[in-house]
């Protein structure tokens, strides 16, 4: 029995690590935030900016007494981007950290991949991610607040035909953002008089696109739309310059951050793109009923952590919408506050004014993106 | 015509790319047998160090004697408190160290630079050079020179230096090296402080065409281990032949056939040459010893 | 007996972690990952620690068992316990395919070869978006049901992957000491010396390969139904890269040093999120000081040096 008892208590021990680590109290219960975000991995620059946000705002909501007389806490893990961590951790929020409320998912694959536990479980979830797959078809439990990459690509498009460009070469990596939405894009062309002539795909860790881009110059394509994050679109953009094309560049709201005028430099101007008004909340009229929430974000945001990005400003959105129907709903009951999240009106966030309804469980219409043209290294509005 | 000329100038300059990383393998694989899974690591400290340090004011040149130094000391490191006290151990047991050791190296980046992504300058500005009606970037010219001139080095180096050549017979039999005086521990030390050097100088040089962030060194340490496992392990000149061709399938797979399926075909080309060459492009097939 | 007790151990302490810890999260949820880990960890360590062979593409079978049963049952409607023969059988057709002239190959070049069939497999699950859903994954993958009962709540799937584990651990056991056991651990020896003892060895290393890989597929199947979803980033390079570790780590060789090396390898990044930004560095710190340290594994030194039996090498190996 010597094996027997040299496995039997190597196994106990690691049972009494495991099973005796971090407990739960059950002191004066705050008001659980869950949060999962790609804090690392290759989509940490949306999950990096979103946890500062929420991490901020938090501390201020707490600082200025909370929620009902609540603190709020804020329970979060990093995902890495990967659905099945992703998984793991949104049932650890719910099962194990018993969270009130979840905001959060960086990435459509790591939201899409947890639909099914909030549902089952009936906790709101407000994701950060941009898939339009996230709430169409409706779901009860879940909620969403950037703009849909539906929404971008007809953005782009509606600029497109105001130009007259009616023949666009596409060119995108292989992550989640990319890839739908390369597919929003060849669906929606046709209904805008588009032909897609190109359709080059990259790997985002690839480090020269000439190749596709030698390819697209040989066709006749009259403008090159290009959606992706990262590195890479930088790394198109320069590519574009080196080979000499001179074709209209448009970019998605995926490089709506300084980071990337900053890669591409010169080989950015002219580039035109749909991006969250927070991006252009300086040069934007008084008038515009977004500016004071913009401007207080950002002067915020940046006083504590530098250039603002509108991924960070998904969170405070997501974040709000779920504090104000914390209040308005008077209970922690989450059906209830999930019914209140659905009632959320005319609430003005960064990404735009949400009118959310059983029907639409983001709120956000056109008007909310801007169509932004890089000139001097500077964002400008596009009439 | 034009074209093809530009998809082989886009595939002769990712490819020496992915030429100067395999040659970091190789120099390590020659001492110790051990594929060196921290490579693309040396890479990344040796870029993000030269980011910084350009950052706070140094000029671009010293920026980079800087920052090789830094990678060769954190080869030496590497070597010094991981791989020497393990030396009994099996080669398997030394790749999951150099793994290990590849995740620890990221953690710290991460830590001192963070998430962001980063550029380097350009060395002799962004003006693409035309060649027949194809572009290329004076960058490349660069690092393709720099793969030439760094694997003339390292051919001198184990070809006709003493040190050269004892790192080669601990290649072949350790006991052997030892018995004949070599400083087995010494060699070993230089070995890894060699190719970090190496490493951290290819980083440097890729860093203004690829950018760089804390966790970039582990798709071009991939993309290297390729390279050199093609061209025949352990063969410097097969390293550089081997990213070559790497990069060239890449880019014509991209430009005839699918830009989609690039790396799956590049793959798959890989596998059809190991089951002609089982050794790899330019590898010696040894037979086994008993 | 005494050659399995370590196994009934092991049954005994899966039996009681429940009425334990009830509901527990670490038993429950992770306890599941982690036992799913386990029967990929001995699957490969019957191609890797017996054989002595390596693979860093295992986690291509796990996919095809996975994507076969879930483009299977959600896009056709197939039962899912036919979707998930479906996956055997188109495993075994790609085990046996590519087992031949890939196992020709030795050492680095295995690795090289194995890395690219790995990455091709991951590439066409991305890629193939019309079939696989691209890299935003399959979802509503329905139930499967054993017997009267459905398979739905994670305790059900606990007692289901527990059992699957249990049977693994125990056909490694058996196979350890069997004719085809003793035929793998000379090849691992020396290739060339069970050639001449009479032993085909390509016919051994194939067959090993492809039980390995029949085994990671089912699990894969198993996996899909469990997580009701499945996305490409759960079956790339990295996994691949995490299973060789966990044998590694554990000991190769020993079945129950895979087991330790999964299990270590499951629970580890869940106890180091607390240290936030450093959990990365510390993750591959420990990763490297037990390599450093236990050269020969968890498992197979930790062991070694309970039963203070320094010459038993060949018993340890095999228990």
């Amino acid at each position: 029995m010597k094996g027997f008892s040299r496995v039997a208590a190597l196994f106990s021990v690691l049972a009494l690590v495991v099973f005796y680590g971090p407990g739960d109290a059950l002191a004066k219960r705050p008001i659980k935030i869950g949060s999962f975000l790609a804090t690392t991995g290759p989509a940490s620059f949306l999950g990096d900016p979103e946890l500062k946000t929420l991490k901020m705002y938090i501390e201020e909501i707490n600082a200025k007494g909370g929620v009902d007389g609540h603190k709020l806490e804020l329970v979060w893990y990093d995902t890495a981007g990967k659905a099945k961590a992703a998984k793991d951790i949104v049932k650890r929020l719910v099962k194990k950290d018993r969270v009130d409320v979840i905001v959060g998912g960086s990435t459509s694959g790591t939201t899409l991949a947890v639909i099914d536990i909030v549902e089952r479980n009936k906790v709101p979830l407000i994701s950060l991610a941009g898939s339009v797959k996230i709430i169409e078809p409706v779901k009860k439990w879940v909620f969403k607040t950037p703009h849909t990459d539906r929404m971008a690509a007809a953005k782009i498009f509606e600029d497109m035909k105001k130009r007259g460009i009616k023949k666009v070469a596409l060119i995108t990596g292989n992550g989640g953002f990319d890839k739908s939405g390369r597919a929003q894009c060849l669906a929606l062309a046709p209904k805008y008089g588009i032909e897609i002539v190109a359709d080059e795909q990259y790997s985002n860790s690839d480090t020269d696109m000439t190749a596709q881009l030698t390819k697209i110059r040989a066709t006749d394509a009259q403008a090159i739309l290009n959606f992706g994050f990262g590195k890479a679109p930088a790394i198109v953009m320069k590519n574009i310059k080196q080979l000499g094309i001179k074709l209209p560049v448009y970019q998605s709201h995926g490089v709506a951050s300084k980071k990337f005028l900053e890669l591409a430099g010169e080989a950015a101007e002219g580039v035109r793109l749909p991006a969250a008004a927070l991006l252009v909340a300086d040069i934007l009229p008084d008038s515009d009923p977004q500016k004071k929430v913009l401007m207080d974000y950002k002067s915020k945001y940046e006083a504590k952590y530098g250039p603002v990005s509108t991924f960070g400003g998904h969170a405070y959105d997501g974040l709000m919408i779920a504090v104000e129907a914390i209040d308005r709903a008077d209970s922690l009951d989450k059906a209830k506050i999930r019914d209140e999240i659905e009632k959320t009106k005319g609430f003005v966030g960064t990404g735009g004014i949400f009118n959310m309804s059983p029907t639409d469980h983001l709120g956000l219409d056109l008007s909310a993106f801007k169509m932004l043209e890089v000139k001097n290294g500077q964002w400008t509005l596009v009439n | 015509m034009d074209l093809l000329l530009q998809f082989l100038l886009t595939g002769l300059t990712t490819g020496s790319i992915y030429a100067l990383v395999g040659l970091g393998f190789a120099i390590i694989y020659n001492a110790s047998d051990v594929v060196n899974f921290a490579q693309g690591e040396f890479l990344m400290i040796g870029a993000m160090s030269a980011i910084f340090l350009h950052r706070l004011g140094l000029p671009l040149p010293l920026a980079i004697a800087a920052a090789v130094a830094i990678s060769i000391a954190v080869g030496l490191l590497l070597e010094k408190l991981a791989i020497e006290p393990a030396r009994n151990a099996s080669v398997v047991s030394l790749i999951i160290i150099t793994i290990g050791a590849s995740i620890f190296f990221r953690g710290v980046a991460l830590l001192i630079w963070g998430k962001e992504i980063y550029g380097l300058p350009h060395f002799s500005g962004e003006e693409p050079i035309r060649l027949l009606g194809a572009t290329v970037l004076p960058q490349s010219i660069w690092v393709m020179a720099g793969t030439v001139v760094l694997v003339g080095a390292v051919k001198y180096f184990f070809d006709h230096t003493l040190a050269g050549k004892a790192m080669r017979a601990c290649s072949h039999n350790k006991r052997a090296a030892a018995l004949l005086g070599i400083d087995v521990k010494k060699i070993m030390l230089l070995s890894y402080g060699l190719s970090a050097g190496l490493g951290g100088l290819a980083g440097v040089l890729v860093a203004p065409i690829t950018y760089m962030t804390y966790d970039a060194g582990v798709m071009l340490g991939l993309k290297g281990f390729c390279a050199a496992i093609l061209g025949g392990m352990g063969s410097s000149m097969g390293a550089v032949a081997g990213g070559l061709v790497l990069g060239v399938i890449e880019a014509l797979g991209t430009g005839f056939i699918s830009s989609g399926y690039k790396d799956a075909i590049s793959f798959f080309i890989i596998l059809l040459i190991l089951f002609f060459r089982p050794s790899g492009l330019f590898g010696k097939s040894g037979g086994e010893r008993v | 007996m005494r050659r399995l007790s370590g196994f009934f151990g092991l049954a005994a302490v899966l039996a009681a972690l429940p009425f334990l810890f009830p509901d527990n999260y670490y038993v429950t949820v992770v306890g599941t990952t982690a036992m799913i880990h386990v029967i990929l960890a001995v699957a490969l360590n019957l191609f890797m620690g017996y054989a002595g062979q390596i693979s860093l593409g295992h986690a291509a079978f796990f996919g095809i068992g996975a994507y076969a049963s879930a483009v299977l049952t959600t896009r056709y409607g197939l039962n899912p316990w036919l979707a998930l023969g479906a996956g055997l059988v188109a495993t075994y057709l790609v085990s046996l395919a590519i087992s031949r002239p890939i196992l020709r190959l030795k050492g680095h070049y295995l690795a090289m070869a194995t890395l690219g069939f790995g990455i091709i497999v991951h590439i066409f699950l991305v890629q193939a978006d019309t079939v696989t859903g691209g890299p935003d994954g399959l979802s509503g993958i329905p139930p499967m049901s054993l017997g009267p009962v459905v398979l739905d709540t994670d305790m059900e799937w606990y007692w289901t992957m527990g059992g699957l584990m249990l049977a693994t651990i125990l056909f490694s056991l058996n196979l350890s000491v069997s004719r085809m056991g003793r035929a793998l651990f000379a090849i691992h020896g020396s290739e060339v010396a069970a050639q001449t003892m009479g032993i085909d060895t390509p016919k051994v290393k194939s067959q090993v390969f492809i039980i390995s890989a029949l085994i990671t597929s089912l699990t894969g199947s198993l996996f899909a139904h469990q997580q009701s979803f499945v996305s490409p980033d759960s079956f790339g390079f990295f996994f691949s890269v995490e299973l060789v570790t966990m044998v590694v780590l554990g000991g190769m060789g020993s079945t129950f040093g895979a087991v330790v090396g999964a299990v270590l390898l499951s629970f580890l990044p869940e106890f180091l999120t607390v240290f936030e930004d450093y959990e990365v560095m510390i993750y591959g710190a420990i990763l490297m000081s037990i390599m450093i340290f236990l050269p020969s594994g968890l498992f197979v030194a930790v062991a070694g040096f309970a039963s203070r039996r320094l010459a038993a090498g060949r018993e340890r190996r095999r228990c």
